[in-house]
């Protein structure tokens, strides 16, 4: 493909400064657990439901044994022990039993039984898991996939599952080849996943493992009428990541917005927690067959899209290596990327048309994803329209592998139902008109867009070399991404972090990962 | 002029475009349907300029027309600055002679907004529309919380940084929550500080109405298009008054 003449050592050097930053990071995740981690194995070994104040019963039991022995020995030996004393099978009717203090938790001398009966019940849970990624691929092949790249991805966002499911199923009649159904504001903030179908939110729509399934069933109906398969997102960020990627591998979710860092710098989260709870989500996705999107256009809606190009690249490479240590292949790395230049500045597209390009062909084999302009849309609708044919023409040219389709009233409204429609007209006009373009799109050697690329992966290379030097968690710390400073010592969800004690034992990680 | 009509392109034709969607499957009746809205919105006469059929029972219609209404500018309301606009010099000059001290800014976005884009605006060094933002006035003591932090939080942080002024940004909100969260945040200052050491309380935000102030509990709202310049000399005023 070679558009842009990318020197071969330097990608390579890249890739590994980025290991480099990041394998630190790993033995921190690999020593530690947290209390998501934990919920997140009971969810795979059947607890399920909530108490009569909506609290889920996983919360209840991780919360009892944490009071009785802490968290650090991970809680499956605890819970199948106690399970096994008090002569029960279900593990939910333990945490109920829990919850009204009546069991007491311990490790045992001989953890063996206990760590086979929490493996079986895992199992069972992972099987499932693999049974809906088998499924999915059988309704691909039978129904067939989406007609062609970019994939058309469509956010739904009324706060009422019921409102939101006729509006997907009429914006993949529309051509959406993915609904994205946005969170509520504020659930990445909760320490814990709401029950059942809920019909408020604000801003969107609360992730639930109902409401997930009622979604994916609907757009299943829809895919069958449409004679092809419309893939269904929603959100493994926040303080309960792993369990969001637990409940979207059970009821076959197709992508999950999953990055590295965005909980960190955009909803202060502990970056300790979040680096445990993220590669644990990864390797859950990985089994699932879940392709993950990364939030590198996150960056640029607070720095400034052209000096802090680089930290895009930067965090590409670094959402490439923990994605890649946790298991996800390259076709499951919807890395993030975004067109937020001010249209003010001289040569703006083409700068756009370089970063966009630059990370086509840094990762050929990742289905990049690609985020409209939110920056500078100013509620000025018609203007706002014309940037977004800009940003599709873009997408068109370099590759991208899903199109978040950008709206004209962004920043006035959620989307109205003719804004998704004039949206949508914009969208597949430039699809259509510019056609297999990109073909005939090849920069100058030593023109402007290849200059720029080069000149973004040479600065992105600098920075690695800093964050080597400096370690990740202080450079996140000293706000070298998105302008936000997060030191590893504060945040959301610090008090939900424990060290691994030796004899650590959770049965959904791999052998390798057991201490 | 204190009467004005909307123009289009002649004086006085008082023509706009509006564009709007109706519940009804495209057809003649729909048609007619949209013309009616128009003309009940005051459009006479409406041109029905484009309907397209959206999904199932849906039209999207564009019509222009002549509005019939007038607007006088005499009654208009809105809050004008009542305060003169200063430099950055003569601002730092004013604290420097009348507080003798730094005068201490504490800035957050609160509730679950994570745009900081509004606060970083008028804040951070970089600023806005090429004012550099408080951090770069020398005589500004600025402390910027950033984004998703509590009324606790943030009146912890103003009472042990002494602030002399608060500046909440809200930029992105639904079913005005911009609006609960401005008036929590007040009520807590309320509580937690005698009316002699509060801060002054500014909120800031592009879904504000400037005339809530009062309702609100906060000392001023700034709206769509305000500059650092704005705050910094609304802050000279409000506080050290404007003899020189």
């Amino acid at each position: 493909m070679d558009k842009l003449g990318l020197d071969p050592t330097v990608v390579a050097r890249a890739r590994r400064l980025a290991e480099r930053a990041g394998a630190p990071v790993v033995q921190l995740a690999r020593s530690h657990t947290t209390v998501s981690v934990e919920r997140a194995v009971l969810r795979l070994a059947g607890v399920s439901g909530a108490d009569s104040d909506g609290i889920p019963w996983v919360n209840r039991l991780v919360d009892a044994v944490r009071a009785d022995v802490g968290l650090g020995h991970g809680v499956a030996v605890p819970v199948f022990d106690a399970l096994a004393r008090e002569g029960l099978d279900d593990v939910t009717v333990l945490a109920q039993k829990a919850a009204a203090g009546s069991v007491r938790f311990g490790v045992p001398e001989r953890s063996g039984p206990a760590k086979r009966a929490a493996r079986r019940a895992t199992t069972a849970g992972l099987k499932r898991v693999d049974r809906r990624r088998i499924e999915r691929e059988r309704l691909i092949a039978r129904l067939g996939d989406a007609p062609r790249r970019p994939w058309i991805y469509l956010i739904v966002a009324t706060g009422d599952i019921y409102e939101d499911i006729p509006q997907a199923q009429a914006a993949a009649r529309a051509g959406a080849d993915v609904i994205a159904v946005i969170r509520s504001t504020g659930q990445s903030l909760l320490d814990y996943v709401p029950e059942g179908a809920t019909r408020e939110g604000f801003a969107g729509t609360y992730a639930t493992q109902e409401n997930f399934r009622l979604m994916r069933s609907a757009l299943d109906e829809t895919s069958r009428e449409l004679g092809r398969y419309v893939r269904l997102t929603n959100y493994a960020s926040g303080l309960c990541m792993p369990e969001m990627a637990v409940m979207a591998g059970l009821e076959r979710l197709d992508m999950m917005l999953n990055d590295s860092m965005y909980g960190i710098l955009f909803r202060d989260i502990n970056p300790i927690r979040t680096f445990v709870d993220q590669r644990f989500s990864r390797q859950i996705h990985a089994r699932a067959g879940i392709i993950i999107n990364t939030g590198e256009d996150n960056y640029l809606t607070t720095a400034d899209a052209v000096e802090a190009a680089h930290t895009v690249t930067v965090s590409q490479l670094l959402n490439e290596y923990f994605a890649h240590e946790a298991g996800l292949a390259d076709w499951q790395l919807g890395l993030g990327h975004a067109f937020e230049i001010n249209p003010e500045v001289p040569d703006s597209f083409r700068m756009e048309l370089a970063h966009a390009l630059l990370a086509r062909e840094l990762f050929p084999d990742a289905p990049l994803k690609w985020m409209p302009p939110t920056k500078h849309m100013t509620g000025d609708v018609f203007r706002g329209n014309l940037l977004d044919g800009f940003f599709n023409l873009a997408g068109v040219l370099t590759g991208q592998g899903i199109l978040l389709v950008g709206m004209m009233t962004e920043a006035v409204v959620t989307p109205w139902l003719s804004d998704r429609d004039i949206a949508l007209q914009n969208v597949r006009y430039v699809l259509g008109g510019a056609g297999d373009l990109h073909e005939d799109f090849v920069p100058a050697p030593g023109g402007f867009i290849r200059s720029r690329a080069h000149h973004v992966l040479g600065e992105a290379v600098e920075l690695l070399e800093k964050i080597v030097d400096d370690t990740l968690l202080n450079a996140i710390a000293d706000g070298t991404f998105g302008i936000m400073k997060r030191p590893a010592d504060r945040g959301k969800g610090l008090d939900g972090v424990a060290a691994q004690e030796p004899g650590y034992f959770n049965p959904v990680l791999p052998a390798e990962d057991q201490r | 002029m204190s009467v004005v009509r909307p123009y289009g392109d002649t004086t006085g034709d008082g023509m706009v475009q509006v564009s709007f969607t109706l519940p009804l499957a495209h057809d003649k009746r729909a048609e007619g349907a949209a013309l009616q809205l128009a003309g009940n919105m005051g459009l006479d006469p409406a041109m029905l300029v484009h309907a397209r059929p959206m999904g199932e029972g849906y039209t999207f219609f564009v019509v222009y027309g002549r509005v019939t209404h007038l607007v006088d500018t005499g009654k208009v309301q809105v809050v004008e600055r009542d305060y003169p606009l200063l430099g950055a010099k003569e601002i730092n000059a004013v604290i420097k002679r009348r507080l003798r001290r730094r005068l201490s800014v504490v800035g957050a976005c609160i509730g679950t907004d994570a745009h900081t884009v509004g606060i970083d605006a008028i804040l951070n060094v970089k600023g806005i529309a090429g004012e550099k933002g408080l951090e770069y006035y020398r005589e500004l003591a600025v402390t910027n919380m950033g984004a998703q932090v509590s009324v606790p939080e943030l009146v912890e942080t103003a009472r042990a940084q002494k602030a002399d002024a608060v500046l909440v940004s809200q930029v992105v909100t639904q079913r005005d929550a911009h609006l609960h969260n401005t008036r929590a945040m007040s009520a807590a200052f309320r509580e937690a500080l005698p009316a002699g050491r509060r801060p002054l309380l500014i909120v800031g935000g592009p879904r504000f109405d400037e005339l809530m102030a009062a309702e609100l509990g906060v000392d001023r709202i700034f709206g769509r298009g305000t500059t650092p310049r704005d705050v910094a000399s609304y802050l000279v005023h409000a506080l050290l008054g404007d003899r020189k």
